[in-house]
């Protein structure tokens, strides 16, 4: 064939987006032969016009739900990374207050957004701190891994150059755990849109505040199919371009040393 | 006996009473219940290059971690220069270790690794970077400051670990099995590189290995492990003038002592417990 096809990189993203096409071709083809109406499958074309026409609407909601994604994906970072360091600091600490932290994660945010939303008062920060809490355990469980993956004999040769606390940790404990830390990353960012729109769900927040969630509901409630389909749309196309982002950061910051991907691809 | 082996100057600078490290009856229990080393009583002094050799499981390591000052021992006491571990620091008297494997951090560049003590100790940049260079130079890697560990070859990356213990002008060298996982060849070269470093550099050596060739080759003086318990079992004076090249490894007496030295390890094994 011919020797573009034969290129890793060019091979990396043209096999996904051909299957893309593909979908969206039969799709299309399907939804027009068996003549589905727009009110169970919208086509493919409609979810397009709906996403030009509804525009104005739908980006609003974009921005309310990403808000709330970014804000709850920056709170996990900060508070996992520092209960990561805390818990690194003793085993006491670690095994008193670990189970607490598998408990927030087991616990479905569905069944504990009603009580936050009834005591915070302000709708945004009720819907962070339920994605915070979607976002957070992947942060704290994978630093904690991290800081405490050092090499021993890296480790011993700290220890015999005489190496302070704060040498040890700054130039040893945390480049290790970097690696670690954007695999959780990757994980938390997800979560915190899926956070994000769950709470959104239960919340069921309209008006200025309204986000992506509360247009599929709308848009269920009104049988308008194809926005659903477009806001649906967004929140996926949203979720791959966080990933992607992270990817991104974590080749740039690991890129030059790390074996990428190593760890935390399973 | 083997005075005449060692550079004339080093058994001038070092008073002869005084030996680098000293085990006084050293033994090593691991607080789950093993029994890593019986008493050992082991004296070596300046200059000398001594290999512990034994099979694995005789506590070489627990030994050199001993010397290191990485591992108490459980009973009996080590001296360095002739007083505690306080004694290894400042002008002749430091110390340092090599792993088996490399230990490099992965994210710094080889440069940067092997600047690692001097970072630690606060020596200024502008200051370490010659020493950096010049210790590079010593382990024939002059020019590779700037590449990353995974770039390099395993043999490469032993020799930028050795770089970094040299950096601090150490008198006291320990190393651990350090060429253990590299090929025979790359392992050859690295001792033939070694030896002439440990000449010219007037070191103090101790070195573990469970190779043979290598320990002859190597030493000065062989002490010979045995295993159930571990515990010293022989020494041997390995009388051959330095410095010593490959054309050693071809030679009758190189072959008499490997024979020796294998003859101690099976009456070794014998005597110990047979369960292997
Ligand atoms: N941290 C440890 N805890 C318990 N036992 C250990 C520890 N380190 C080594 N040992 C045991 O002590 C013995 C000697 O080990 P080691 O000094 O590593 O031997 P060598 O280096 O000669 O292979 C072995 O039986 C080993 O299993
Ligand atoms: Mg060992």
């Amino acid at each position: 064939m011919t020797p573009l096809a034969r290129n890793p990189k060019f091979a990396r993203i043209a096999a996904p987006l051909m299957v893309g096409v593909l979908v969206i071709v039969v799709w299309h083809a399907l939804v027009t032969l068996l003549k589905v109406p727009q009110y169970l499958v919208p086509g493919p074309v409609s979810v397009a016009r709906t996403l030009v026409t509804d525009w104005g609407l739908l980006s609003s909601s974009l921005l309310v739900t990403l808000k709330i994604t970014f804000l709850a994906f920056a709170c996990a970072v900060v508070l996992g990374t520092t209960i990561a360091f805390l818990f690194v600091q003793s085993r006491w600490i670690e095994v008193s207050f670990f189970p607490y932290a598998v408990l927030m994660q087991v616990t479905p945010v569905v069944a504990i957004a009603p009580l936050i939303i009834i005591w915070v008062k302000n709708p945004t920060i009720a819907l962070t701190i339920c994605a915070t809490l979607v976002a957070l355990f992947p942060i704290i469980s994978n630093t904690t891994l991290g800081l405490r993956s050092v090499n021993p004999g890296l480790l011993s040769l700290f220890r015999m150059n005489r190496a302070t606390r704060m040498q040890t940790l700054l130039r040893l404990r945390i480049p290790s755990a970097l690696p670690y830390f954007f695999g959780g990353l990757r994980i938390s960012s997800g979560l915190a849109l899926i956070g994000a729109v769950v709470a959104e769900f239960v919340a069921g927040t309209g008006g200025t505040g309204a986000g992506l969630a509360y247009q599929i509901l709308q848009a269920g409630f009104q049988l308008n199919i194809p926005r659903l389909f477009a806001a649906l749309l967004l929140i996926t196309v949203t979720g791959v371009l966080l990933f992607a982002l992270m990817v991104w950061l974590s080749r740039l910051f690991l890129g030059t040393w790390h074996d990428s991907e190593m760890v935390q691809e399973g | 006996m083997n005075a005449t082996a060692l550079p004339e100057q080093l058994a001038a600078e070092a008073p002869p009473g005084i030996p680098v490290v000293q085990a006084l009856a050293a033994e090593k229990v691991y607080p789950n219940g093993t029994r890593a080393l019986d008493p050992v009583d082991l004296s070596i002094r300046a200059g000398e290059f001594v290999t512990l050799l034994g099979p694995s499981g005789c506590g070489k390591s627990t030994l050199l971690k001993m010397v290191a000052g990485l591992l108490q021992p459980s009973y009996g006491r080590l001296r360095w220069w002739g007083g505690g571990f306080d004694e290894v620091r400042g002008e002749g008297r430091r110390l340092d270790f090599v792993f088996q494997d490399a230990t490099l951090m992965p994210w710094a560049r080889v440069d940067r690794n092997v600047r690692l003590p001097l970072d630690l100790a606060g020596v200024a940049p502008g200051a370490a970077q010659p020493r950096v260079d010049s210790a590079l130079d010593l382990v024939g890697l002059k020019g590779f400051g700037r590449h990353y560990p995974r770039e390099l070859s395993g043999g490469m990356q032993m020799r930028v670990s050795i770089a970094r213990a040299l950096v601090n002008e150490p008198d006291l060298l320990l190393m651990d099995e350090p060429f253990g996982a590299l090929d025979e060849i790359t392992r050859n070269r690295l001792d033939a590189d070694l030896i002439r470093l440990w000449w010219a550099r007037k070191l103090t050596v101790i070195f573990v290995t469970h190779s043979i060739y290598e320990a002859v080759f190597l030493s000065t003086r062989v002490v010979v492990m045995a295993a159930r318990p571990g515990r010293v079992f022989r020494e041997v004076v390995i009388d051959e003038p330095h410095p010593r090249t490959d054309a050693f490894r071809v030679t009758q007496s190189f072959a008499r002592y490997c024979r020796e030295l294998t003859e101690l390890l099976m009456e070794a094994s014998a005597a110990g417990d047979t369960s292997a």
